[in-house]
């Protein structure tokens, strides 16, 4: 039995934010950001929380698949920015749309998130134990986000994609890869609760994310295409056989950089960081979306998903559409 | 080793390797800009073996900087 994906949907928030926003409040400009990151804008929420997006494009994905919210038996929250500790973003999201048989918790592994979320799934799918999933990976990083820090706030960008995916005996997710490994020099942080109590005190620790951009680089370059491989390795399947790569959308200098050496899989690199900026969990699942609705993908297409990020985390999916 | 620097230099920055001399300075003379830096600095550390710290990268201005850091760190 395959997890089979018969439902995608994305949403963002309402308010486009071009590059020319950051030169009113920090010494930036479009030249200087587009030439380094290749993102030319991003959505950041006026007040809609992480689980509201989730919740967007679940909704999308649930019409797009044709089930009704109580046909839903799990559903898994992949973000690092949630509402709340408690309720999970997934607890939140099964209450606003109705999904009143399932079992609902969030997966975090950063940008890998949605990754792990849908590896998890699978196996749920696999196994038996459930039958329809829907799996989201949304954030709201603009509450993350230092804005007085031009190396990360230009980065990052609000909004959620989701997935609805139903046991079949046609094949779906082929494969799956996940890793992680220490991040010594603490190079991707975002802090939650300091130990704050009657015997320390740590009330000015700061709650927004830090990042070392070199060595993140140097991070996403060693594991961005050996993930690749790894997903194909005992599938039978090779780069031919593949009909696009959806990276996780973090820089297109550092993807470029990355597959360098691989001319022939350039070409199957979806990107859409230029519109969207670097949404964390929620990047694959958007760009997964998109290319679903704009049908650049068919049924019986093999796609790789690829995310890194925070942890360090990694992960990929082989998918036959 | 100054040769194969040059080499890569012009490999990653897409110059002219008569373009690069020991004083040419990567930022103003190579139009190199940080992800350039970090892209040849990764380069040059699977290249020569040596690793070279986050901290280091603003005091590399010019070739000769590159040669005589990767020398005094073999």
């Amino acid at each position: 039995m395959y997890g089979k994906i018969i439902g995608t949907g994305f949403y963002v928030p309402d308010n486009k934010v071009p590059n020319e926003f950051f030169e009113s409040i920090m010494e930036t400009n479009d030249e200087w950001i587009s030439s380094r990151t290749g993102i030319k804008s991003r959505y950041f929420s006026k007040g809609e929380n992480t689980s509201d997006l989730g919740t967007k494009a679940a909704e999308i994905a649930l019409a797009d698949s044709g089930l009704s919210p109580e046909d839903l038996d799990i559903i898994i929250f992949a973000t690092m920015t949630p509402d709340t500790f408690m309720p999970s973003t997934a607890c939140l999201v099964q209450k606003k749309i109705g999904a009143v048989n399932a079992f609902a918790f969030d997966i975090s592994a950063a940008c890998s998130g949605f990754m792990y979320a849908l590896a998890v799934a699978k196996e749920f799918l696999e196994n038996g134990k459930v039958k329809n999933a829907l799996v989201i990976g949304g954030e709201v990083m603009s509450k993350a986000l230092d804005f007085t820090d031009r190396g990360t706030a230009v980065l990052f960008g609000d909004g959620a994609g989701a997935v609805v995916l139903q046991r079949s005996e046609e094949p779906g997710i082929i494969n799956s890869y996940l890793g992680s490994r220490d991040d010594v020099k603490g190079s991707l942080v975002l802090k939650a609760l300091p130990v704050d109590n009657p015997f320390v005190s740590n009330e000015n620790d700061t709650n927004k994310m830090t990042m070392d951009g070199r060595e993140v680089f140097k991070f996403s370059k060693q594991v961005i295409m050996d993930t690749i491989d790894k997903v194909l390795e005992g599938t039978g399947y090779n780069y031919d056989d593949i009909k696009m790569i959806i990276p996780h959308q973090a820089n297109t200098r550092l993807i470029d950089y990355a597959i360098d050496k691989n001319d022939k899989l350039k070409d199957k690199f979806y990107i859409n960081v230029d519109r969207f900026g670097n949404t964390s969990a929620g990047s694959i699942a958007i760009a997964l979306s998109e290319v679903r609705q704009k049908k650049l993908v068919e049924a019986g297409d093999l796609v790789i998903l690829v995310g890194f990020g925070g942890g360090f985390t990694w992960g990929s999916l082989l998918i036959k559409m | 080793m100054e040769q194969r620097i040059k080499e890569i230099l012009a490999e990653e920055l897409s110059v002219d390797i008569e373009e690069i001399k020991l004083e040419t300075s990567l930022k103003d003379d190579l139009n190199a800009d940080s992800i350039d830096m970090m892209q040849v600095v990764d380069v040059l550390e699977q290249e020569f073996g040596v690793e070279v710290d986050t901290s280091e990268l603003a005091n590399i201005i010019t070739v000769a900087d590159i040669v005589n850091y990767i020398e005094s760190h073999k």
